[in-house]
């Protein structure tokens, strides 16, 4: 039973001309410095497992809009369900916009766009019938919960399809379509009071065939949560570590990528100082890039939801700051150029400063070199999460190895890894030679989680990593 | 949308059905760099169904001008995958009269709103004038409908009104963040309760002061409470969580697991909390469910579904994540306070830490206990005394350890997150790592 909205009736609730012609009649007639309204449809499917039971099967449509107003530097904003009314939803950010505006209205120039993206999938999620789905996911679940030790299973499918139209004052009408899915599948292994879990998650916007073919990494996943309730936990304390490519790829959202969004330096002098262009933040090995422009991963798209191109950005290049990520506001008010990173988790908010795809360079040191000379160390592979408070960030390990004399130890107990942005970039010593993406991610900031992002890297090693432990 | 028609038709497609609509408004105003940036209006709407066929559950959610037929189209779709429904809908019940709405909310004028976030910077830069402030002063009003084949049509509203600061003062490459926030279905408009709490942290941190790695002495405050011990016991409580055998509390009610003058209740009938209601997302009555009485494991937490596969009776906590279909989840938790002041939990340790805010903690193995995470705010005690604020810090633990034997329970307990009351805890052992070990 395909699920999926066929494009004649996507645009179902007006026709596509007269809607476009209403749009750009409110926004040729603003008094705003700036007017943009952003329209979305979006339908989705979701299968939730929990041990045997598959507990829910949903579905969900919506369709909702947003007006953004920009007056004297104040931002006004509304969003709704209903179209009906458009006009008066758009006199409302305008008057909320002049309430907040009380300086200058400052937005980086961007070219006027007129362009229609559509999503192109090797095979959609939403061509899948329901029944393949749940046989799919049917025989992961079997294979966790066949494992001996295995407690419970958990997981979750979800898969969606939005197109949003974006038309902005300056005569921009974009309209994009894009499509999403993702499989997270945790085994949770018990012995006693003992519980310990791990899971994989998985995202694309290439299509079904990511979550498909997966039996033996789900395999390994639930094995490795039994070997789990039998590992030791590490001392706390300061160890090398090297991470994992997944791993390093959550390191460098977490430990630089927040901090190079704009929105969090471009008003405050101080920080302005401090994330200075041209300083020094780690080794001559350190690169670390963001792009929406690097195509076919989660973070990926050709507008961001100002209507600005893509583009793909070098961070930090050879240790050094090189730039940071942008809205066209920030990006006025700090002299540099827009880079399309504006982007909204939906038209319930408006856009603010976001990663896409994130990820350290590869560099040239083999797995073997890295491992040589560790006395004791901790080799941390796949993720739970991350979190910073941009000058402290703390990563979170899904399994962790002992590493004594050179060579893999022990299993551990998930740790928890902790770094301050300036002292920690400077601690990365080596850089692997493979580059491997992790599109699992959901990143969250402020009110809006989860925005799909991917980040990634090869293997890092880090001198004098704070670990968390007994 | 016509809940009435979209019931109606459900009823006729299947055995049971239920319509769940919630409408809302929300209005926040966001000051950043201590200057007005943004003022937002946001309205949603959202129906979801949830119907019986075939002794199965199917479910759709929708909003905008989605047609009624294509609501059901997918939930009917939908249940022929679903799990079986073990329970029935609730008829027409009676509810517990619960203070979740004020009309004065609604009417604050953005003026007004404005006016509270000024003064909030005001006092704070009056104090520190360095520091730079992100404030969110919101006031939201919504109505939430409920009805089903059994006969079920109840309707409330909530109001709730905000205010909250993150304040950040940078000195060279340190960065101090501050910031607490309060929040009613009543309006705030007076922000000294926040403003002083936020300048008494701005005060205890005004020298750094070095860390051991060592075990030592931990109070944690309402925040620090909030930030590392709540999400292993939410999910250990979780009926979910227990009837998978994901809980390490499965089996184990009636047992002393936790300190003996250790209460922890989930009680959403206290008034005026942003997830006060007179019943759950299901219609069960709300009530107040002991989870720790005296130290014993005493109940876990049910929606109807799921107090049904495990023979129990639900205890009115389920609740919609995101518009998607009823789970058991808590809200609204409070422990119990004790006798101890925090100066006297503090001038009890001779070499300790006060840990305010952590970052990270609850993305390890949450399912078993353990948490571990950076102190982003936080204190050294030494000799009785608050010394100064610790950086590079990070503390772990397992939740079950620190609440078996606890040096002390306070005897100020506060609302923290708008859902949790909770007075500081004293736990006498935990591990911290510094640092260079604190050199």
């Amino acid at each position: 039973m395909p699920l999926g909205l066929s494009r004649s009736k996507m645009m179902g609730m007006l026709k596509e001309t007269s809607l476009r012609d209403q749009l750009q009649e409110i926004l040729r007639t603003t008094k705003a410095d700036y007017l943009e309204i952003r329209l979305e449809e979006s339908q989705s499917t979701s299968l939730i497992y929990r041990g045997k039971r598959l507990e829910e099967v949903n579905q969900s449509a919506s369709q909702g809009g947003n007006v953004r107003a920009l007056v004297k530097g104040g931002w006004g904003f509304t969003s709704f369900n209903e179209l009906e009314g458009l006009r008066r939803k758009a006199d409302l950010a305008v008057v909320q916009a002049v309430m907040a505006g009380k300086g200058q209205s400052l937005q980086a120039p961007a070219p006027r766009v007129v362009d229609e993206v559509r999503a192109s999938l090797e095979k959609s999620p939403s061509d899948v019938p329901l029944k393949a789905k749940k046989e799919l996911l049917d025989e992961y679940n079997d294979i966790i919960l066949r494992t001996p030790k295995v407690q419970t299973s958990n997981i979750g499918y979800h898969d969606g399809k939005k197109r949003v139209t974006f038309a902005n004052s300056e005569g921009s009408y974009i309209q994009q379509e894009r499509e999403d899915v993702g499989l997270r599948l945790n085994a949770v292994a018990r012995s006693g009071s003992e519980v310990q879990q791990r899971g994989i998650s998985i995202g694309s916007v290439k299509g079904f065939g990511v979550v498909e073919d997966l039996q033996d990494r789900v395999r390994e996943i639930a094995e490795q949560a039994v070997r789990l309730l039998s590992a030791p936990q590490v001392s706390s304390g300061e160890y090398t570590v090297i991470l994992d490519p997944i791993l390093a790829g959550v390191f460098a959202h977490e430990a630089f990528g927040h901090l190079s969004e704009a929105d969090f330096v471009y008003e405050n002098q101080q920080l302005r100082e401090i994330m200075v262009l041209g300083r020094r933040f780690g080794g001559k090995v350190l690169n670390i890039v963001d792009g929406a422009a690097v195509p076919g991963l989660r973070g990926s798209y050709k507008y961001d939801d100002e209507g600005v191109a893509s583009t793909k950005t070098h961070l930090i290049r050879e240790g050094v700051l090189e730039a940071r990520l942008h809205s066209r506001e920030t990006a006025a008010k700090m002299g540099e150029k827009p880079t399309g990173n504006a982007r909204a988790v939906s038209y319930l908010y408006p856009p603010i400063v976001r990663m896409t795809n994130t990820f350290i360079e590869p560099g040239a040191t083999t797995f073997e070199e890295m491992m040589s000379g560790i006395k004791e160390g901790v080799y941390a592979r796949e993720w739970y999460g991350g979190t910073t408070s941009m000058e402290m960030f703390t990563f979170s390990a899904g399994e962790a190895y002992m590493i004594r004399d050179g060579k893999l130890a022990e299993l551990l107990r998930p740790v928890v890894l902790s770094g301050n942005v300036f002292v920690t970039l400077n601690n990365i010593d080596a850089i692997g030679n493979s580059l491997k993406m992790n599109e699992g991610g959901g990143c969250g900031k402020g009110e809006q989680s989860p925005l799909p992002v991917s980040n990634g890297g090869p293997h890092v090693r880090i001198q004098h990593c704070l670990v968390g432990g007994r | 949308m016509e809940a009435e028609k979209l019931l109606e038709m459900a009823k006729a497609a299947g055995e049971e059905a239920e319509v769940y609509q919630v409408s809302s408004r929300r209005t926040p105003v966001k000051f950043e760099s201590n200057h007005l940036k943004q003022i937002r209006t946001q309205e949603s709407t959202l129906t979801a169904l949830r119907l019986v066929k075939e002794g199965k559950i199917g479910f759709a959610s929708a909003s905008g001008e989605v047609p009624v037929e294509k609501i059901l189209d997918m939930a009917v779709g939908t249940s022929q995958f679903g799990a079986k429904a073990n329970f029935t809908f609730p008829s027409a019940d009676t509810y517990p009269d619960v203070k979740t709405f004020d009309s004065e909310t609604d009417k604050i004028a953005l003026e007004s709103m404005v006016g509270a976030g000024e003064s909030l910077i005001a006092a704070l830069v009056g104090h520190t004038p360095e520091i730079s402030c992100e404030v969110d002063v919101v006031k939201a009003f919504s109505t939430v409908r409920l009805l089903n084949s059994r006969g079920a049509d109840r309707t409330y509203s909530r109001t709730v009104f905000g205010i909250g600061v993150e304040g950040l003062v940078v000195n060279g490459t340190d960065m101090l963040f501050v910031g607490d926030g309060e929040s009613s279905c009543s309006p705030v408009l007076d922000p000294t309760v926040v403003t002083g709490r936020v300048i008494r942290q701005l005060e205890l941190a005004k020298c750094k002061a070095p860390v051991a790695t060592r075990s030592m002495p931990v109070v944690f405050t309402a925040h620090g409470v909030a930030s590392c011990l709540i999400a292993p016991l939410a999910n250990a409580f979780n009926g979910k969580m227990v009837l998978e055998g994901a809980s390490p509390l499965k089996g184990r009610l009636g047992e002393v697991v936790f300190d003996k003058n250790l209460f922890l209740y989930e009680d959403t009938t206290v008034p005026c909390r942003p997830s006060s209601r007179p019943y759950d997302d299901e219609g069960i009555a709300s009530r107040k469910n002991t989870l720790i009485d005296a130290g014993k494991a005493n109940c876990f937490l049910y929606d109807l579904q799921t107090a049904a596969l495990a023979g129990a009776a639900s205890t009115s906590s389920a609740i919609r994540h995101g518009g998607g279909q009823p789970s058991p989840s808590a809200s609204c938790l409070m422990f119990a306070e004790g006798g101890v002041s925090f100066e006297d939990m503090v001038r009890s340790i001779k070499e300790g830490l006060v840990v305010e805010q952590v970052i990270g903690a609850t993305q390890g193995n949450v399912l078993a206990g353990d948490f571990s995470g950076n102190v982003v705010l936080g204190y050294k005690v030494e000799n009785g005394e608050i010394v100064g604020r610790v950086k590079d810090t990070m503390i772990s633990g397992n939740v079950y350890e620190v609440l078996k034997q606890l040096d002390g329970i306070g005897s100020e307990g506060r609302w923290v997150d708008g859902s949790l009351f909770t007075p500081p805890l004293l736990c006498g052992n935990l591990s911290v790592s510094a640092r260079d070990g604190g050199k």
